[in-house]
């Protein structure tokens, strides 16, 4: 049984607009210790996914339905009170800003202390040291002195790395990780992701890991599954989605990614806007873009499919298998080289 | 500097009143050249700078605050006396209103278009519209009055009891009324201030954080949510408790309260220029002093403004 499988999950959110239909039927599974990516534009409902999954969408506004279990129990379903127990401590969250993510007022050792007090029956001087090893083990230096510091007193980087060590001090058996990297520095994008592999095999975490970007994919996932627009365009091996892409969308991901070796004036970018989710395209969403459009897209919303000989690989796409192959060969034949 | 500025502009607004406060100060039925006498003995023929740098003179060299041009009682004296009513009246009116907008305030932005939430924002829009000498008259009328539960008006001082009112009792007793008809503006005010901070708190990313770490909903909003959203009250409610002590006019007025507002009420109708000044003085005091007790505040309750 996966740790975490998550079954046609819609979640929608009332506007003065109208219903938006943020997720739209998802379906993925997360195996124990494994890391599943998440990818997709922004808006595309990666970041709502998680969210309700870990029920922390605004009750008032928004519907969720589907299953997403959690060693068999449905998270969507259970009482306010078991969820609570469950979050931060079988499973927790990192978020994308550590900036505006920590508390201001209180000390991030007072806010690594109410984490572990709130799951584990134990003295506060026990927590403290709890906080203290964790805060070693994210690399925070001099962690004895800076547990009374507070987060105004840390870079981002330092402070994401807080925000690790807060999701990890319980030991949860799957980390949520919402863009953990986007708000900081390329140098220490590449460290803390590091940390997080390191951390998930000293801690046997499985991870998900919600990005925009392919080079975290390619480092650290397992799996992957591609979003757009509220539904899963593709999902497979992290070697199927790179070696052998089967949508369009997925080609116009891994063809915009910029290369050292090309020299090019402008980077290459896929045509068009996202489609509004308050009124989504007819047939398939991405058909308003796709250079390999069809008629049958514009009117026939295309099923999740698995790829033939790959029965974990999964696409969403009228195109035949052939055209395919031959249009994912000639993408790849330039751009792997660089990602794989 | 501020003080500087707020006592000159006290002074040229006096100067350039067409009035003659030496006549006023002398009397029905004095002759021309008793008033010129008053003038001088008021050093009111004095050009107005001449008249202002005796002020500060005073002020520094004696701490004195002058005399009276109409009763030529000592304004220090004057001052003194008055200040300890509006001071009971704005601290215990900011009890008052404290008392009644954090609570609504948070419940409402908890539970946003619930019944309390509604009543609040008629609250606050009564609060806000109605005027404190209307607020006062039909307070005085109904519950003093009809119901006789409250003296309607004058004060009980809170030391020395004198032969029928007098002491603590009898003080808080004839300061209810006034307490509530002061408080109900701001009550408003703060209602809707505090209900705005706390909302915007709540979709702060450190509040998901900790329903994240599977914090109960009462330990996000005691932990997280109220200290952050109450920051800015501080601050706010050091600057309104400086700026009414200068004198709650209105309340004062209505309940015949002996306080800096009545005070300088009647004083301006006599154009008693000193005792004006005297508390235009002790009003910029009070300012300058709150403003200096938040920021001090704020350094121990915040701790990004903490000194190193």
């Amino acid at each position: 049984m996966p740790l975490l499988e998550v079954k046609d999950l819609r979640t929608s959110f009332r506007t003065d607009d109208g219903i938006v239909k943020a997720v739209d039927g998802v379906t993925f599974s997360v195996e124990r210790g494994k890391t599943l990516g998440i990818v997709g534009e922004s808006g595309c409902g990666k970041s709502v996914t998680c969210l309700t999954i870990m029920g922390l969408n605004n009750r008032r506004n928004s519907t969720s339905s589907g299953e997403a279990l959690f060693n068999g129990e449905n998270l969507l379903e259970m009482s306010p009170r078991r969820l609570r127990d469950l979050r931060g401590n079988d499973v927790a969250m990192i978020f994308q800003d550590p900036m505006t993510s920590l508390n201001p007022v209180h000390s991030i050792g007072k806010q690594l202390v109410e984490a572990v007090m709130l799951h584990r029956d134990v003295t506060k001087k026990d927590a403290r040291l709890r906080a203290l090893e964790l805060l070693k083990a994210v690399g925070i230096p001099r962690a004895d002195r800076r547990i009374g510091d507070y987060p105004h007193q840390f870079s981002g980087g330092m402070r994401q790395r807080v925000m690790i060590a807060m999701a990890l001090i319980n030991e949860p058996d799957l980390l949520i990780a919402d863009e953990p990297t986007t708000a900081l520095d390329v140098t220490t994008q590449a460290q803390i992701l590091k940390l997080m592999t390191t951390l998930q095999d000293e801690f046997d975490t499985a991870i998900i890991m919600i990005t925009h970007d392919l080079g975290v994919v390619a480092e650290i996932a397992d799996d992957v599954v591609v979003m757009y627009a509220g539904k899963v365009a593709e999902e497979g091996t992290v070697d199927e989605i790179f070696t052998r892409p089967h949508h369009p969308y997925t080609w116009g991901l891994l063809g915009s990614l910029p290369r050292i070796d090309a020299d090019v004036e402008r980077l290459v970018q896929i045509q068009g806007q996202p489609p509004s989710l308050l009124n989504p395209p007819r047939g398939c969403r991405f058909h308003p873009r796709c250079p390999y459009v069809m008629d049958v897209c514009k009117t026939e919303q295309p099923l999740l499919m698995p790829v033939s000989h790959q029965p974990h690989h999964l696409q969403a796409c009228h195109l035949d298998e052939v055209t395919k192959d031959h249009e994912a060969a000639k993408l790849l034949d330039g751009t792997l080289a660089q990602v794989g | 500097m501020l003080f500087v500025a707020v006592t000159i502009v006290t002074y040229v607004i006096f100067y350039v009143t067409p009035s003659d406060p030496a006549r006023l100060a002398a009397g029905q039925g004095a002759t021309a050249a008793d008033v010129q006498r008053v003038a001088e003995r008021l050093h009111l023929d004095e050009p107005v700078w001449q008249q202002y740098g005796r002020f500060v003179w005073q002020l520094v060299g004696e701490q004195s605050l002058g005399t009276s041009f109409v009763n030529r009682q000592d304004v220090n004296d004057i001052v003194l006396r008055a200040a300890p009513v509006t001071a009971a009246l704005v601290f215990g009116g900011a009890l008052f209103w404290l008392a009644l907008s954090i609570p609504v305030g948070i419940i409402s932005a908890l539970r946003p278009r619930s019944l309390i939430d509604r009543a609040g924002m008629v609250f606050v829009l009564i609060g806000l519209s109605a005027h404190p000498v209307w607020i006062g008259l039909i307070f005085a009328y109904f519950i003093g009055y009809k119901l006789q539960l409250t003296p309607i008006t004058g004060y009980a001082d809170f030391f020395n009891p004198s032969q029928e009112h007098g002491g603590p009792v009898q003080w808080a007793h004839h300061m209810l009324l006034p307490w509530l008809t002061f408080a109900i503006l701001f009550a408003a005010l703060y209602v809707r201030l505090i209900r705005a901070n706390v909302m915007e708190t709540m979709n702060e990313d450190y509040v998901r954080t900790a329903r994240a770490k599977g914090a109960p909903e009462s330990q996000v909003i005691r932990s997280h949510v109220l200290r952050n959203s109450l920051l800015p009250v501080v601050t706010i409610l050091g600057m309104d408790i400086g700026l009414a002590l200068g004198g709650a006019i209105f309340t004062e007025s209505v309940y015949s309260l002996p306080g800096l507002g009545r005070q300088v009420l009647q004083s301006y109708e006599n154009f008693d220029l000193p005792v004006i000044q005297g508390i235009v003085v002790f009003a910029t005091c009070c300012i300058i002093f709150f403003n200096l007790i938040v920021d001090l505040l704020y350094a121990v309750i915040d701790p990004r403004i903490r000194l190193n």
